[in-house]
């Protein structure tokens, strides 16, 4: 089972934090081992799962892109269904959980896209827990229309102007706020990054995802997947959907990164395929970071993914070879983001619309017996603007 | 016994350590201003390597390392430049940095470039003991200390743990919270020096939000050294010609002398 006691998946993960805070850690780890183990948690999440955010999401047969592609049947997990629009929900609520049994009032959160902001701001709306959300200025500019929702359901968005103004220097400020603020706070971390136990935390809400997958695509198709594809920028909707697949050798775990510009320039944001070992916000991973070990500055058009890191647990997939790890440019994820409204009338997150991009790409050269599902991770009516503009259309 | 630990050997002395970082505003201040905090009283030198993403920094040394990398100081500069000034002043020498500039460099090169260079200990707030040992092991081939830290939230058991670990001294860091001036000393600190005082017999040196000679004073009462960062840079940032914090570290050196 990992990761070890010490939090590593392999030579991946661990502690690397102020000592502020690995007591607070320390004591999380129990509280979360603790409430793993109970029923009654476990209920509380399941029961709010199905009502408030609408779970079990539905894996639904694209039978026009399956159609488009010409090859393997391409089935969605639809994830952009959850309430706010990602399944970013799914972590948000069970750690929600966590802190009010903890007894924490205040609930810090960072967000790239705001995702994971708006759905840490509905959750503390919901359990009545003060929200707090790090939004990088660049970001909050990219994706004014999530601060203005994560703002009406009560949570204050406070902006980050140090460094590159996106999702990494939020991370930043918000293990400031609680190096701070270590006794009454609550960090509620958004991926499977971080210090240990966030990435194997956050795996285990989301994996939610990736046990309802299974035993739909046993319903529906009788069989096991051949092929699980998801977009992966700090990586929890991808973690969330292979963690319960990872023991079906026969199913293929595609994570799919963000390209940018291309990889061969330095404006992309895709860790796996052209990083190498180093230590960001609290873990060991791969990290694109200069020769000097100073953390690059990413790009992608898809700001959830425009992140310098990756979960620990994917480093540890991509060196045992369980998992591949390929990119898609943000020309090739616009494409695929058109390809989903077009034929199947669903708008897609530009994150998500990498994995359909990769999809698009293979799915023609297999054979019309095999399956494909990929993890709709969210919608894209957040990202509307950027997609006009890329298009050159005014709004 | 290592440089460092020699500072706590003389009866009745404090320890006064100053802290700037390496290529702010540029290298040649920091050529000049080491000699200049070594003339006026400091008994150990703190140099920052700059890092990217420095999340125990508060705004003061955020920008300073901002502005070090944008001028391009790497590590190889930094220890270029701590050979310079160990040729120079006698004061041992530590650098305080992050964690992935040094797993970059390469553990064992570092450490080596360390000794070449004359530095004497590595402080680095990311670094629990917990994930220390491999660069322990480096460091202790080359006779450098690895200082480790302890927070007002250490357990029992961690204090204990830093104590037995901590090499030249142990690192108090004052408050919950990132570097930078403060006005106030925090509520707790005497009881936090003591609670630690009970568990170790290691020299304690205080550090984060110390700004005023007032505040070294009463720290220098409790603990056995004072670690003052921040306010050098401000005081560097407000008068170039470096004359102001030259009497500031005098001022602090008078302070914990008293």
């Amino acid at each position: 089972m990992l990761p070890d006691k010490r939090g590593y998946f392999g030579s991946y993960g661990g502690r690397y934090v102020p000592e502020t805070l690995v007591p607070v850690l320390e004591a999380l780890t129990i509280a979360y081992d603790e409430a793993k183990r109970d029923k009654v948690f476990w209920a509380e999440f399941a029961s709010l799962s199905r009502d408030f955010s609408g779970r079990p999401t539905p894996l639904y047969l694209a039978r026009r892109l399956t159609e488009h592609c010409g090859g393997a049947r391409i089935f969605l997990k639809r994830e952009d269904l959850a309430h706010t629009g990602a399944h970013k929900i799914n972590n948000a609520l069970g750690q929600g959980l966590l802190a009010r049994r903890l007894g924490k009032q205040r609930v810090i959160a960072e967000t790239g896209a705001g995702q994971h902001g708006v759905a840490t701001a509905a959750v503390c709306a919901m359990l009545g827990l003060n929200g707090i959300v790090y939004m990088g200025e660049e970001d909050m500019r990219r994706q004014s229309l999530n601060v203005f929702r994560m703002r009406l359901m009560g949570a204050e968005v406070r902006s980050v102007t140090s460094g590159s103004r996106t999702l990494k220097d939020a991370i930043n400020e918000a293990m400031r706020d609680w190096v701070t603020n270590p006794r009454d706070t609550y960090y509620l971390l958004g991926s499977v990054v971080g210090p240990h136990p966030y990435p194997t935390m956050v795996r285990d809400f989301q994996s939610v995802i990736g046990q309802e997958t299974r035993q739909q695509v046993l319903e529906k198709a009788g069989r096991l997947p051949d092929y699980i594809i998801a977009c992966v920028g700090g990586g929890s909707n991808a973690m969330g959907i292979f963690y319960p697949f990872l023991e079906d050798k026969e199913v293929k775990l595609i994570g799919v990164e963000a390209g940018g510009k291309g990889l061969d320039t330095d404006k992309h944001a895709a860790s796996l395929a052209a990083g190498r070992v180093g230590v960001l916000h609290g873990s060991k991973s791969y990290l694109l970071q200069d020769e000097s070990g100073q953390v690059r500055e990413t790009h992608s058009i898809s700001a959830g993914l425009d992140y310098p890191g990756v979960g620990p647990e994917h480093s540890y997939l991509k060196d045992t070879g369980r998992a591949t790890y390929v990119a898609v440019s943000d020309e090739e994820a616009l494409k695929g983001f058109q390809l989903l409204c077009r034929t199947e009338g669903i708008a897609p997150a530009l994150e998500s619309a990498h994995a359909i991009a990769y999809t698009a790409k293979i799915a023609g050269g297999l054979s019309k017996d095999q399956i494909v599902i990929i993890n709709l991770s969210g919608r894209g009516d957040k990202d509307m603007g950027i997609v006009s503009a890329a298009l050159g259309v005014k709004l | 016994m290592s440089q460092i630990a020699a500072v706590f050997e003389q009866a009745n002395h404090k320890a006064l350590i100053p802290y700037v970082t390496v290529g702010y505003p540029s290298i040649e201040a920091t050529l000049k201003v080491v000699p200049l905090l070594a003339q006026s009283g400091a008994d150990i030198i703190e140099l920052g390597i700059p890092f990217s993403d420095p999340l125990a920094d508060g705004v003061t040394i955020q920008n300073a390392s901002y502005m070090a990398l944008q001028q391009g100081v790497t590590p190889k500069l930094c220890l270029e430049t701590a050979k310079k000034l160990h040729n120079q002043v006698k004061t041992p020498l530590v650098f305080m940095t992050y964690y992935n500039p040094i797993l970059s460099y390469g553990l064992d090169k570092f450490c080596c470039a360390c000794r070449e260079a004359g530095v004497s200990g590595l402080i680095i707030p990311d670094l629990p003991p917990e994930e220390g040992a491999e660069l322990e092991a480096c460091a202790c081939h080359e006779d450098i200390d690895v200082i480790y830290l302890l927070a007002p939230t250490s357990t029992e058991e961690r204090t204990r743990l830093v104590a037995e670990r901590s090499r030249g001294f142990v690192y108090l860091v004052s408050l919950t919270g990132v570097t930078g001036a403060r006005s106030k000393l925090p509520a707790d600190i005497s009881e936090f020096v003591s609670r630690v005082r009970r568990l170790s017999r290691q020299p304690l040196c205080v550090g984060f939000g110390i700004a005023t000679a007032e505040q070294a004073r009463q720290v220098a009462q409790l603990a056995d050294g004072v670690i003052v960062g921040s306010k050098i840079i401000q005081l560097m940032e407000a008068d170039p010609s470096l004359g102001t914090v030259a009497s500031f570290v005098k001022e602090l050196r008078e302070a914990v002398d008293r």
